[in-house]
C-alpha cells in the first residue's frame, strides 16, 4: 500500500495538494503515481507566471517506461515550478510529498471549486485501481 | 498469392464479430464529402514486363543533360562504393525494425550517422533523421515553439531568402497548430536578409527566426550578427544549411556568442542521388538542451549485462507509443536508406574530402559565374560571396532561353520569374565539382548562340 499522508488532498489523476501558508497551493504526484511510473528520468514543470486552468495538462514526467501528463488540480498563476527536477528527476521517486513536489500555484480566487478527495477517498481510489 | 491474407470467410467473420455489415461502415465517421467515391485516372495494373519496359522508354527520354540546376538538389559526384554498400542485405530496408535492438547493426549506423552530423554542423545532438529539408523546416519551427517556453507568440520570422518551398511546406504543416510565419524581405541590391527591416520587430514577442546559409540565391548571410540579434531578444534561432558547405563555412554550432539553437537542412548532397527530385532525406540538430524538443529517435552506445558495449533507442520522446496522443511527430526514421547512404558518402570522404568537393564546387560556380557575366545582356544580380550558386541576371525573359539551351543538352538552372517576379529575368546557376572547364565553357557557348537567336523583350 502506498503512503498518503492524511495532511494532503488529492485527485482522481493522483496529484497531491498542499496550501502552504501564504495560501499557495503545492502540486506534486503521489506516491501511488511514481511508483506506477516507475524511475522517472525526465520532469518538465511549468513556467512561473502561466496561468493554469483546472484540469488542464501542465507538466510531463516521463519514466523509462512511459510519459505521462499531471493536470493542474485548480485555476490559478503559476508562481514556480521545481527548479531542482530539470537535473533530478528521481527526486519525485525519493520524496514524492517533499523535495518532489513539482509546482506552487496561487489560486484563482473566483475560479469553480475543484473536485477534490480526501485521503480516505484517495485510498478508496487506489483500492479500486488495484494497488 | 493475394497481399490480402483474409478470406471473404474471414472478413465477414470478424466484420460478424463486431457488429458491422460491411468494411465501408468501418469508415462512417469520416464525411461522405471528404470520401473519394472512384479512382477514376488511375490507369489499370500493368505486369512486371509491362512495367519494366514502360520504365526504361521514360528514363531514355530523360537523356543524360549538362545540369547547372541547384536550388535544393545538387549534384555530386557518389563514389560506386556509396551504393554497393547501401544496397546490401543487411542494410537495405528503410526503417528501424520494431524491436530495434536487435538489428544492432543498423542501430550502430544510426549513432555513426548522428556522430558524424553533430560534427559537421557542431551541434550536440542529431536525431535519425527527417523527411527533407523542407519538412525539416517545418519540424524545426513547431520545435522551436516546444523550446521556447519564454514566448507565447508561436510567431517564426522567416525571410524570403529561405528557399521558397521550404517556406511554403512550413506553412501548410504548422499553420493549422497556431503558428503564424512573418516573412522578412531581402535587400534587393545584395540578395541577404533586410537587416533593418529587422526593427519592427524590436520589443515583440517572436519565437524563432529562420536563417539559411547559403541562402536560396546562394549568398552568404551574416549569421553571426543575426544570430546574436536573435539571442539578445529571447528569439530561438533555426539554421538550414547545405551540408557540402559546411566543410568550408562556419558550422551553425559556432553561429555568433551561442550558436543557433536548431540546425537542420536536406542531406541530399551527402551521396543521394538527384533522381528527379526524391527521394531524399533532411537532417536535424540541435542544442542538448532541447534534446526532449526534437522529433524522430536519438540512438545512443551503452554496455549490456555483460559490460560489452552495444547500441540503443536511446531517446524517441515524441513519438506516438510513448507519447500516445500528446505525440509531437510522426517522424521516425522513415528516410534511413538514404541516411545510411549518406553517411557512408561521409565515411569515404572523410572530412578533407568533403572540404575538397566544397571547395572544388565553389571554384567552379566562380569559374561558370566569370565565364557567363562575359556574355553580352547577362550580369550578376548582387555582388557579394557566394557558395556556390549564384543568380544571374538576362536583359530577356528566362523561360525561352532555358528552353532552347534545353534543346542542346543543356539544362541551364532554375528560372526565379515564378519564385521571386520582383527580381527581373533572373536566373539561378549553380556549378559543383562535377563540372569540368569544358563543360562550364559549352555551357557559356550555348547561352552565347541562344542569347543572338532569341529576341530580347
Amino acid at each position: 500500500m502506498s503512503k498518503v499522508p492524511a495532511d494532503l488532498k488529492y485527485t482522481k489523476t493522483h496529484e497531491w495538494l498542499r496550501t502552504l501558508p501564504d495560501g499557495s497551493i503545492e502540486v506534486g504526484i503521489t506516491d501511488h503515481a511514481q511508483h506506477a511510473l516507475g524511475d522517472l528520468v525526465f520532469v518538465e514543470v511549468p513556467e512561473a507566471g502561466r496561468a493554469v486552468k483546472a484540469g488542464e495538462p501542465c507538466a510531463v514526467v516521463e519514466s523509462v517506461k512511459a510519459a505521462s501528463d499531471v493536470y493542474s488540480p485548480i485555476t490559478g498563476e503559476v508562481i514556480a515550478g521545481n527548479p531542482k527536477l530539470a537535473s533530478e528527476p528521481e527526486t519525485v521517486n525519493s520524496d514524492s510529498y517533499g523535495s518532489g513536489w513539482l509546482m506552487r500555484v496561487k489560486p484563482t480566487a473566483s475560479g469553480p471549486v475543484p473536485q477534490l478527495l480526501s485521503p480516505a477517498e484517495y485510498e478508496k481510489l487506489q483500492q479500486e485501481e488495484g494497488d | 498469392m493475394a497481399f490480402i491474407p483474409h478470406t471473404a470467410a474471414d472478413v465477414e467473420a470478424m466484420l460478424a464479430t463486431i457488429g458491422v455489415s460491411s468494411i465501408d461502415e468501418l469508415f462512417e465517421e469520416i464525411p461522405a464529402s471528404l470520401r473519394v467515391k472512384s479512382l477514376a485516372g488511375v490507369p489499370d495494373e500493368l505486369n512486371e514486363m509491362q512495367i519494366g519496359r514502360l520504365m526504361s522508354e521514360r528514363a531514355r527520354t530523360d537523356g543524360r543533360p549538362l545540369c547547372f540546376i541547384g536550388a535544393g538538389a545538387y549534384e555530386h559526384h557518389i563514389p560506386s562504393a556509396v551504393w554497393a554498400i547501401t544496397t546490401r542485405g543487411e542494410f537495405y530496408s528503410a526503417y528501424t525494425p520494431y524491436q530495434a535492438e536487435a538489428s544492432q547493426g543498423t542501430l550502430q549506423l544510426i549513432y555513426e550517422y548522428q556522430t558524424m552530423i553533430a560534427s559537421l554542423t557542431g551541434m550536440q545532438v542529431s536525431n535519425a533523421s527527417v523527411y527533407d529539408g523542407a519538412s525539416a523546416v517545418a519540424e524545426a519551427s513547431l520545435m522551436a515553439v516546444r523550446a521556447n517556453r519564454k514566448s507565447k507568440s508561436q510567431r517564426i520570422l522567416v525571410p524570403t531568402t529561405v528557399h521558397p518551398h521550404y517556406r511554403k511546406v512550413a506553412v501548410a504543416t504548422a499553420t493549422n497548430q497556431g503558428l503564424r510565419f512573418e516573412e522578412v524581405p531581402y535587400s534587393a541590391g545584395e540578395g541577404v536578409i533586410a537587416t533593418p527591416s529587422l526593427a519592427k520587430y524590436e520589443g515583440e514577442d517572436i519565437t524563432a527566426i529562420v536563417i539559411q546559409q547559403p541562402n536560396f540565391f546562394g549568398r552568404l548571410e551574416d549569421v553571426d550578427a543575426l544570430t546574436d540579434w536573435a539571442h539578445a531578444r529571447g528569439i530561438l534561432v533555426v539554421a538550414v544549411v547545405n551540408p557540402t558547405s559546411l566543410a568550408l563555412l562556419k558550422p551553425p554550432g559556432s553561429w555568433g556568442t551561442q550558436g543557433a539553437d536548431i540546425a537542420v537542412g536536406d542531406g541530399q548532397p551527402l551521396g543521394v542521388p538527384l533522381s528527379s527530385g526524391g527521394p531524399y532525406f533532411g537532417f536535424m540538430t540541435t542544442r542538448l538542451e532541447y534534446v526532449r524538443q526534437i522529433p524522430g529517435r536519438i540512438v545512443g552506445r551503452t554496455v549490456d549485462l555483460n559490460g560489452r558495449p552495444g547500441f540503443t533507442l536511446t531517446l524517441q520522446a515524441r513519438e506516438q507509443h510513448i507519447r500516445r496522443a500528446k505525440a509531437t511527430s510522426n517522424i521516425c526514421t522513415n528516410q534511413g536508406l538514404l541516411m545510411t547512404a549518406a553517411t557512408i558518402y561521409m565515411s569515404l570522404m572523410g572530412p578533407q574530402g568533403l572540404e575538397r568537393v566544397a571547395a572544388a564546387a565553389h571554384a567552379k560556380t566562380r569559374e561558370l559565374l566569370n565565364s557567363l557575366t562575359r556574355l553580352k545582356g547577362v550580369r550578376a544580380a548582387f555582388p557579394g560571396p557566394v557558395f556556390h550558386e549564384a543568380v544571374v541576371l538576362l536583359d530577356r525573359p528566362v523561360a525561352p532561353v532555358l528552353k532552347a539551351l534545353a534543346s542542346r543538352g543543356i539544362l541551364g538552372g532554375l528560372d526565379l520569374g515564378e519564385y521571386y517576379p520582383e527580381l527581373g529575368h533572373a536566373l539561378l546557376v549553380c556549378a559543383t565539382e562535377t563540372k569540368t572547364a569544358a563543360d562550364i565553357e559549352s555551357y557559356a557557348a550555348a547561352l552565347g548562340e541562344v542569347m543572338q537567336s532569341v529576341r530580347a523583350a
